[in-house]
């Protein structure tokens, strides 16, 4: 059995979902194993049908949970070949304890995660509960803010989990509907061109070898269990991010589309500044520039590079900011937000510290608005002008009913 | 082709080459090694290994060693047959490719998992690799008790034994429920090939795993596995145990042949009374009181209509 290629324009439209399909069949995954949930099920379907019509050959296995989605892609990935699946929401948290035991066995699967809000109350729209859930499971999270970057972010995921410098799993967020399902140009490669850039999948430890029989997943207790995983996050600390540069520095050179590990905007001189992911990016850049024609020196940092988590470029990113909020997308359930306490530990042995103030916004999908970040920019600046912070530290943007605060 | 092992007698059985070692944590007297054993002997060819989470997998992989001179992978207690259904998946997307580095060999990917981790927590991904057909053997390494975290009751602890969890006490005869038919369960997939095991029976035991090595499909073995850690016997007495547990039927060995066909194949010369493969054990001892006899005689009328169906389904030829 052979496949044919797909002949594809310069510039497509596609949504999220499909931009991360046409990844997966350019990438040519040895297994897929799958569970569709909303609002990822265009991803399996969409490699279903490539499957169907010949531009696809491996196994597709249609499992019966999205746990059993990644017990089977860990399989698939200990016996030696590209592996890769998608999901969402409950389905991630079906999925958690597998998570935990793909990277602690080194294996380097992609996960596709079209973040969702988690239940209850049971929702399906985006927000990114799912993806703080697994923030602690060791693997590797790239963030995309649109269906180009779901496009070209799953092939940088395969070039660093496979390199055998690194084998740990990547997954590639975007967000549930705004991006999965929102129709946009996407700048495409060809089948070749694509498929060059992450290159033949070269087998480690792999158990098809029959010459050399291996044991995968082995049992460690308190003699070994904390070197294990002391060493994985030291891979994760100090061999991933060098990794992830030079795959993105290539990706530059082969397609002039350029990603940093933190994607500053308007920051060189800004006083002002948004941290945030997914879709808000584009918006705060948007909300930005205006609130510079306003006189407002305002500017964003996006979280490119989610785990490892990019300490030093956070801190180089707002060495020069005088008041910065951060926007948690996900309940932050008894705590000041995930987002918040990392750039606080981020800062705070900086000797020049800026104001930190943390919102939580667009739980289940809730529109995050300009008028929301132009609000919030004008409130960093009363804090810049005022030398310190004038709002209680957590506040919940776009929620009804009374104004919600606290701390 | 795969290749079928000629095996004469037990000796040279048991001079096989092994692929599971005798270095191994498990408790002296466990069947589990020797059903094992018995299952890998039956085949010269490759193995991709699986074992969920329980005794034999925390008893023969502890890092740095490891008792498998065979691929193997443990991921967790639930999952042990999608990681070999995993497994077998990559190698027929690199066999489709061209990409396996032996394409010669053809070797049988086989998942070992506990009666917890298949009649209960591993039940709904055995059920899934059943079903989609993958060319996988499951073996349960069935115990009737979570032993390997001290005597729980599982969905296959038999009714009347005293567990951790379900203890025979002052006004309670220990476990309420009879064992589920897991064997049928399967069957009912409409597999090519289920059948129950016993380690005393090997030459029915190799018999039954080369027929399932054989079929095309998946296939679903029952191993029952004295324990003499929860099922308090002596260790010397395992293969006594495992005679009991054939011969009085309350294990019967038989197969079921495309989800359908049925053939036992085993029947005991002398069938031995319910009651002395029950005495035989302490985890039964409580039974023997006169308030609980009536569990002793009701357990025997339950065993007698098994056989009774069982002949009548071999009988029936459906």
């Amino acid at each position: 059995m052979a496949f044919d290629k797909m002949e594809l324009r310069d510039i497509e439209v596609w949504d999220g979902n499909h931009a991360a399909a046409q990844a997966l069949r350019q990438c040519q995954i040895d297994v897929v194993a799958a569970y569709p949930i909303t609002p990822s099920t265009p991803i399996v379907e969409g490699y279903a049908k490539f499957l169907a019509d010949g531009y696809v050959e491996g196994e597709f296995v249609l499992v019966e949970s999205e746990h059993a989605a990644m017990s089977g892609c860990i399989g698939a990935a200990a016996a030696g070949g590209r592996v890769a699946t998608a999901t969402s929401s409950q389905g991630y948290a079906l999925m958690v304890e597998t998570l935990y035991q793909a990277s602690g066995m080194r294996l380097p699967i992609v996960l596709n995660v079209v973040n969702r809000a988690l239940a209850a109350p049971l929702n399906v729209n985006g927000d990114h509960s799912d993806m703080y859930l697994g923030r602690d499971s060791g693997w590797i999270q790239l963030n995309a803010y649109c269906p180009q970057d779901a496009y070209d972010l799953n092939f940088i995921a395969f070039r660093v989990a496979e390199d055998h410098g690194v084998r740990l799993p990547c997954m590639v967020h975007q967000d549930g509907f705004m991006t999965s399902h929102t129709a946009q140009g996407v700048k495409t490669m060809t089948d070749d061109v694509a498929y060059s850039f992450v290159g033949d999948f070269k087998p480690m430890n792999d158990m098809l070898d029959f010459e050399h029989p291996v044991t995968h997943g082995v049992q460690t207790e308190e003699d070994w269990h904390f070197e294990h995983k002391a060493r994985q996050h030291n891979d994760l600390m100090t061999k991933v991010m060098p990794k992830v540069q030079a795959a993105f520095d290539d990706f530059e050179k082969l397609t002039g589309r350029k990603y940093n590990i933190v994607e500053k905007y308007d920051m060189d001189d800004a006083d002002v500044a948004v941290v945030c992911m997914g879709t808000s990016v584009e918006t705060a850049r948007e909300v930005a520039t205006e609130m510079r024609a306003k006189g407002i020196k305002a500017g964003v940092v996006g979280i490119r590079v989610i785990r490892p988590f990019p300490f030093f470029e956070i801190q180089e990113a707002l060495k020069g900011a005088k008041a910065i909020a951060t926007l948690d997308r996900s309940a932050p359930g008894g705590a000041p937000g995930m987002l918040f306490n990392e750039m606080a530990g981020c800062l705070f042995n900086l000797d020049k510290r800026p104001l930190l103030s943390g919102k939580i916004y667009g739980l289940g999908g809730r529109d995050l608005t300009k008028k929301h970040l132009v609000d919030l920019y004008t409130e960093l600046q009363a804090n810049v002008d005022a030398g310190k912070v004038l709002t209680p530290l957590q506040q919940f943007i776009g929620v009804r009913g009374p104004k919600l605060s606290f701390l | 082709m795969s290749e079928m092992k000629k095996i004469k007698n037990l000796k040279e059985f048991s001079t096989s080459a092994d692929r599971f070692e005798g270095a191994n944590l498990l408790c002296p007297g466990c069947a589990h090694s020797i059903i094992v054993r018995e299952v890998l002997n039956a085949t010269n060819d490759d193995l991709v290994l699986s074992a969920s989470t329980g005794c034999l997998e925390v008893c023969t992989a502890v890092y740095p060693y490891t008792s498998w001179d065979a691929s193997w992978i443990h991921i967790g207690f639930e999952n042990g047959s999608t990681a070999v259904a995993g497994a077998e998946s990559m190698y027929k997307a690199l066999k489709t490719k061209g990409r396996l580095k032996q394409p010669d060999r053809n070797p049988k990917f086989v998942s070992f998992a506990g009666d917890g981790a298949s009649y209960d927590i591993g039940f709904q991904w055995i059920s899934g690799c059943m079903e989609r057909g993958h060319n996988i053997m499951h073996v349960v390494l069935d115990n009737e008790v979570y032993a390997n975290t001290g005597g729980q009751r599982s969905s296959s602890t038999p009714i009347g034994g005293s567990n951790t969890t379900t203890p025979a006490g002052r006004v309670s005869y220990g476990e309420k429920k009879t064992k589920k038919d897991m064997v049928s369960i399967m069957a009912s997939h409409g597999i090519p090939y289920s059948a129950q095991v016993a380690p005393n029976k090997w030459k029915d035991m190799v018999k039954k795993i080369q027929h399932g090595f054989s079929v095309d499909g998946p296939v679903f073995i029952n191993a029952v596995s004295p324990c003499t850690t929860e099922w308090k016997f002596d260790p010397k007495d395992t293969m006594m145990l495992t005679d009991l547990s054939t011969d009085s039927l309350v294990f019967p060995l038989y197969e079921i042949i495309d989800g359908h066909e049925l053939n036992i194949t085993y029947r005991p010369k002398t069938v031995v009374p319910v009651e002395e493969y029950l005495a035989a054990q302490g985890r039964f001892k409580h039974l023997f009181k006169d308030e609980y006899k009536y569990l002793i005689k009701e357990w025997q009328e339950r065993v007698d209509a098994q056989w009774a169906y069982l002949n009548r389904r071999e009988e029936a030829r459906v």
